[in-house]
C-alpha cells in the first residue's frame, strides 16, 4: 500500500486510452465501474479534443456483481460495434474489473465480431499509464501488422511511431520531424498512433526503418517489429540541438543518405543565442530536473552542453526507463532519484535549492511553492502544455523554443547585476519578481535546507544580516555551503567572517 | 409583495420517468472529497484505493493543487491483493505516517473504492480500529465513495450520513431546534445563518461544520432541512436520530430560497409578517439581479444530462424563475420523496430521465437540439464542437449557488455561455 498525493501517472488503461484516442476506427470497450467515465475529461478538457474518445464503458454498478458483469461486458461490445462501426476493437479491464475477472477477451472473442478484436492484459495494481499505452499500441501492431511487401518498400523511407493522444508537444514535435525528414528526402510511410487507423498499421512493415519519437510509448513495438520485419528503428530523440544533429545523421545512415546537406540546411537560433553576451548570466546556474525518461535526459544533455548550466539533480518517474536515467546522472556525478513519491521530489527540491527546475506540472507546483523559477518539460500535462501557438520540444525550432521557455523564468542578465548592486532599492529588491514577469509573482518562501546545520551554534545575527545581502535566487545556495563549510571544519557559530571565508572557499 | 412558493400539490407521481441504464457518464462519489476537504478544514480524507481513485480525484480536481492538499490514496497493490502483506498493518502503517506527518488533523475519513468493495475489505473495522489507537486527537469515520455504490454527489451524501452518528447529544434534555443538512458555501451558511436568525431562529446547526469539534448537536425532536436534494442516506440516519425532517423545497433562486424558509417558518410556528421581514430584502434583491439572465434566457429550451442530482430543483429553477423551457432533465438518481415539491413546479410535457445510456441520451439531445446543454466535462467540448452551447455542470456544484445573494450568479452560470456565443465572431 503506497500513501500517495498526487500521481504522475495514471492506471495502465488510461494509456490504453491515449493510443486509442490518438488512432481513427478503433474503439476501446473498457469493463469499468461507474466513474472511471472521468478519464474522457482528460482529453476533452485538458487536450481540447473536439471528440468524445472512441471508449465504451461497461459502467457495472454493485447490485451487478452479484448477477451477470460478464453478459453486460458483451452487451456493451456488441452495442459499441453497431453504433461505430469501427475497423478493430481493443478490450480490457481497468482496476476494479480486473478484480472480478470477467475476462473480457474471451467475452469478445465470444461475440464473433467481423473486425480483429485485440484483448489486453494491463496489471493495474503492477503497472502505470505509460507502460499501459506502450503495451497496448504493442499489442495492437503485433495483432494487426501484415506480412511485409517487399516490392513495395522504399528505402528512404519510414515509420514514425509513438506519438499519442494526450502527450507532452506530440502534435508539434511530430510536425517538425515530418518536416525534417521529407526535407531529407525521406517518405514518412505510416505515423502511429496518432491519427493511424487500423489498415494504416497494417502497413507498418512496409517502411524501411523506424524511429520512434517517444520509447514511453513505441520502443517495444519497435522492438518487435525489429525482429520480425527486420526494420531498424532509431534510438536518438531528437530534442535539443546536438540530439537533433545526431539524429539527422542517424535517419541518413539508415535510409542511406548523404547527412551533411540536411545538418547545413538546419538551423537553430539556440547556439547563437547561447554564445550571445546576454547569456553569459545563464552560466553555471544550478537546474533540477525531473520528468519521464525521454524528456529528462533530453533536458539534461540540452542544460549542460547547450546552455551551460550546472545540473544538481536529476530524475525520472519513469521506472522502466531508470537504467539510462541512472546512467546518464552518474556522468554528471549525480545520483538519479527515481522515484513515483511527489513528496520526495519536492524535499529533494528543498534540499539543492536549484535556480531552476525543469520538470512537470508536479515540479511547477513544488518550485511554485518554494519559490524557484520552473519551466515545464514533461507530462504529466495541463490544459496549458496544449498551447495555440506552435511549440514543439523536437527539431530545431524545438530547440528555439526550449531557449526561450527556460530562459524566460529566470532574472535577465543585468537585471540580476543591478539587483545585486542595489538590494536595499526600495522597489527593487528580493521581494520584487523579474521585471518582465510582472508585479506580485510568487515571492519566495525561505525553504532553508536543514540537513548541514552544524550540531550546535549556528548563524551569529551580524552573519545572518549579512546573509541577507546576498540576493535572494542565491542565498539558498550560500546558506547551504557556508553550513557546509561550518560543519566540515566544526565551527560552531558563523560568523561574517565564516560566511566570507566559505565563499572564498567555494569560489576556488 | 407576494411571496409565492407554497408548496404546489404533488404532481410527482404522475410525471412520467425515463428509466435507462447503460454507460454512465458521471463521476463516483470520491468527486465529493473535492469540496468537502475545503469544508472541514481540520479533516482529512484518505481514499482506500487503486491509482485510477488518485488519479481521478486529480484530474477532477483540476490541478489544484493546495500547499499540500487534505486528501490522498493508500493504493493498493499486489502484494496487498496477494495477501503477501496483511493488509489491516499495512493501512494502519500509512495512517501513522500520514498523521505524524499532519498534527493538525482531528478527523480521518476512510474512504471506500471499488476495488477496496470488491475485495471486501472491511474500512469500519479500520476505522474503530485506529479510532481507538488515535483517540482523542483524532476521531477516525469511514464511508463509501466507490463508483459501485455511489455517483458524484452521493459521496457527500455518505459523508455527512457518517458523521450523523457522532454528533453531540446535548445535556440536560435540551432539544436543539434546527438542523440544516448539507455542505453550503461558506458564505451561503453565514447568510442564511444571519437570515434564521432574523426569522427569530438563533441556534441552527449546520451539517457539516467547519470544523470536526464542532459538529451540530442533535436530539430526538430536532428538526432538520435539507440545503441539497441528494442525501437520502444522510436523512436517514438524522431519522434514526429521532429528528424531524421539515419537506421543503431547495433554496435555489428566490423562490426556491423563499420556499425553504417559509417551510422552515411553517415548522415552528413562525408569523408570516417575521419571516417577510426577514426575506423580503434579500428575495427582492434576488428577483433584481436575475432580471437580465431573464431577458437572455426566457423562452430559451435546456436539457440537461445527469450528473448531481441537483438537476431536478435546477430544472425548476430555470423554468419556474427564468423562464426557460426544460426539455429532458436527466439525474442519475430520483429521490422522489425530498423533489416532491420540485417535480410539481416543473412544466407539464417536461421528460424526467433517471439513469444513462448516455449514447442514446446524446441521440435525444440532438434530437431536440436545445438552446442549452448542462452536461459534464467529457461531453461539454464535443457538444460545442457539434454546435451545441453546453454548461459544465460540475461549476453548479463547485461554485456558490445557494440563497437570495447567489441567486444572479446562478442564474449567470446560465446566461454566460449564451451571451459568450453571442459575443464571438470567429
Amino acid at each position: 500500500m503506497q500513501l500517495t498525493l498526487w500521481t504522475y501517472e495514471g492506471p495502465p488503461h488510461i494509456g490504453a486510452m491515449r493510443i486509442a484516442t490518438a488512432m481513427q476506427g478503433l474503439h476501446y470497450v473498457l469493463h469499468a465501474p461507474q466513474g472511471d467515465t472521468y478519464a474522457d475529461l482528460l482529453f476533452t478538457m485538458i487536450e481540447r479534443r473536439s471528440a468524445r474518445p472512441p471508449v465504451t464503458y461497461t459502467t457495472f454498478q454493485a447490485r451487478d456483481l452479484g448477477g451477470d458483469t460478464a453478459e453486460l461486458f458483451k452487451t456493451a461490445a456488441a452495442d459499441a460495434y453497431a453504433r461505430f462501426q469501427p475497423q478493430a476493437m481493443i478490450v480490457g479491464a481497468s482496476c476494479t474489473a480486473e478484480l472480478i475477472q470477467d475476462d473480457p477477451g474471451g467475452l469478445a472473442k465470444a461475440l464473433a465480431l467481423p473486425i480483429p478484436v485485440i484483448p489486453l492484459e494491463l496489471p493495474s495494481y503492477q503497472k502505470k499509464e505509460n507502460w499501459g499505452a506502450s503495451e497496448t499500441f504493442y499489442q495492437i501492431v503485433r495483432a494487426l501488422a501484415q506480412p511485409r511487401r517487399e516490392a513495395e518498400v522504399n528505402p528512404r523511407s519510414c515509420n514514425i511511431l509513438g506519438p499519442t493522444a494526450l502527450g507532452f508537444r506530440h502534435r508539434d514535435d511530430l510536425a517538425e520531424i515530418v518536416k525534417l525528414l521529407e526535407s531529407m528526402g525521406i517518405a514518412v510511410n505510416v505515423v502511429a498512433p496518432l491519427d493511424a487507423t487500423p489498415d494504416d498499421i497494417r502497413r507498418i512493415p512496409d517502411a524501411a526503418f523506424n524511429v520512434v519519437l517517444y520509447p514511453e510509448a513505441a520502443e517495444v513495438a519497435g522492438r518487435w517489429l525489429e525482429r520480425n520485419f527486420k526494420q531498424p528503428m532509431t534510438s536518438i530523440v531528437p530534442i535539443g540541438v546536438a540530439a537533433t544533429r545526431d539524429f539527422i545523421a542517424q535517419v541518413a545512415k539508415l535510409a542511406g543518405l548523404d547527412a551533411d546537406a540536411a545538418l547545413k540546411a538546419g538551423e537553430s537560433r539556440l547556439p547563437w543565442y547561447s554564445r550571445s553576451v546576454d547569456s553569459t548570466y545563464l552560466t553555471g546556474k544550478r537546474v533540477f530536473i525531473f520528468g519521464d525518461a525521454t524528456h529528462a535526459l533530453a533536458a539534461a544533455r540540452i542544460a549542460k552542453e547547450e546552455l551551460g548550466f550546472e545540473v544538481v539533480g536529476l530524475g525520472t518517474y519513469s521506472r522502466e526507463f531508470a537504467r539510462p536515467v541512472r546512467e546518464a546522472a552518474q556522468k554528471l556525478g549525480l545520483e538519479a532519484l527515481i522515484t513515483d513519491d511527489y513528496l520526495e521530489v519536492e524535499a529533494k527540491v528543498a534540499e539543492l535549492q536549484p535556480e531552476l527546475v525543469l520538470g512537470t506540472q508536479m515540479e511547477r507546483h513544488i518550485a511554485k511553492k518554494l519559490g524557484f523559477p520552473c519551466a515545464v518539460i514533461s507530462a504529466p500535462v495541463h490544459v496549458q502544455d496544449f498551447p495555440a501557438r506552435y511549440s514543439p520540444q523536437m527539431g530545431f525550432e524545438g530547440a528555439n523554443v526550449i531557449f526561450d521557455s527556460w530562459v524566460h523564468p529566470l532574472m535577465m542578465g543585468l537585471e540580476e547585476h543591478l539587483l545585486h548592486m542595489f538590494r536595499n532599492d526600495f522597489e527593487f529588491n528580493d521581494k520584487a519578481a523579474a521585471s518582465h514577469l510582472g508585479h506580485g509573482a510568487a515571492k519566495p518562501v525561505a525553504a532553508q535546507a536543514t540537513a548541514t546545520q552544524p550540531a550546535e551554534g549556528g548563524w551569529a545575527p551580524e552573519a545572518e544580516k549579512e546573509l541577507q545581502k546576498v540576493p535572494f535566487f542565491v542565498r539558498g545556495k550560500a546558506r547551504r555551503n557556508t553550513e557546509r563549510f561550518a560543519t566540515e571544519r566544526g565551527i560552531n557559530l558563523i560568523t561574517i567572517e565564516t560566511l566570507y571565508d566559505a565563499k572564498a572557499h567555494y569560489s576556488r | 409583495m407576494n411571496l409565492p412558493f407554497r408548496a404546489a400539490p404533488s404532481s410527482c407521481n404522475d410525471i412520467p420517468v425515463l428509466r435507462e441504464r447503460g454507460q454512465r457518464e458521471v463521476f463516483c462519489g470520491l468527486t465529493g472529497i473535492v469540496w468537502l476537504h475545503r469544508k472541514i478544514q481540520d479533516a482529512f480524507f484518505l481514499v482506500v484505493g487503486s491509482r485510477t481513485c488518485a488519479h481521478l480525484i486529480q484530474s477532477a480536481a483540476g490541478v489544484m493543487i493546495f500547499a499540500e492538499p487534505r486528501f490522498a490514496t493508500a493504493i493498493i497493490d499486489e502484494r496487498d491483493l496477494a495477501g503477501l502483506s496483511e493488509i489491516d498493518a499495512e493501512l494502519d502503517r500509512v495512517v501513522n505516517r500520514l498523521l505524524e506527518r499532519r498534527p493538525d488533523i482531528k478527523m480521518l475519513f476512510l474512504v471506500g473504492s471499488c476495488p477496496s468493495e470488491v475485495i471486501k475489505l472491511d474500512l469500519k473495522r479500520a476505522a474503530a480500529r485506529l479510532s481507538q489507537v488515535h483517540s482523542p486527537k483524532v476521531r477516525v469515520l469511514n464511508y463509501s465513495g466507490s463508483g459501485i455504490e455511489t455517483t458524484f454527489t452521493q459521496g457527500e451524501d455518505a459523508c455527512l450520513a457518517a458523521l450523523v452518528p457522532f454528533s453531540p447529544l446535548p445535556a440536560n434534555g435540551y432539544v436543539p431546534p434546527l438542523l440544516v443538512a448539507g455542505a453550503l458555501s461558506d458564505v451561503a451558511e453565514d447568510q442564511f445563518r444571519r437570515i434564521f436568525a432574523g426569522m427569530g431562529l438563533t441556534d441552527v446547526g449546520f451539517l457539516p461544520a467547519r470544523t470536526a469539534g464542532s459538529m451540530p448537536a442533535i436530539a430526538p425532536g430536532t428538526k432538520y432541512l435539507l440545503a441539497q436534494p441528494f442525501l437520502n442516506d444522510t436523512a436517514r440516519a438524522l431519522d434514526e436520530r429521532g429528528a424531524i425532517h421539515i419537506p421543503a423545497p431547495f433554496p435555489l433562486g428566490a423562490e426556491g430560497t423563499t420556499g425553504w424558509f417559509r417551510a422552515a417558518a411553517d415548522a415552528f410556528g413562525i408569523a408570516e409578517s417575521k419571516l417577510r421581514a426577514a426575506t423580503e430584502a434579500g428575495h427582492i434583491r434576488a428577483k433584481l439581479a436575475m432580471e437580465p439572465h431573464r431577458e437572455m434566457l426566457e423562452g430559451k429550451r435546456i436539457f440537461f444530462f445527469p450528473d448531481s442530482q441537483l438537476e431536478i430543483p435546477l430544472a425548476r429553477f430555470v423554468s419556474q424563475e427564468l423562464g426557460m423551457e426544460p426539455v429532458e432533465v436527466g439525474t442519475p438518481y430520483l429521490q422522489r420523496a425530498h423533489l416532491a415539491q420540485e417535480i410539481g413546479q416543473l412544466p407539464a410535457g417536461t421528460v424526467v430521465s433517471e439513469g444513462q445510456d448516455v449514447e442514446k441520451q446524446l441521440d435525444r439531445c440532438r434530437e431536440a437540439r436545445p438552446d442549452l446543454v448542462v452536461c459534464g466535462l467529457g461531453l461539454a467540448n464535443p457538444l460545442e464542437a457539434e454546435g451545441f452551447t453546453t454548461k459544465w455542470s460540475i461549476e453548479l456544484v463547485f461554485t456558490p449557488i445557494h440563497g437570495y445573494e447567489q441567486a444572479g450568479d446562478l442564474a449567470r452560470l446560465f446566461s454566460r455561455p449564451m451571451d459568450r456565443r453571442t459575443r464571438l465572431g470567429v
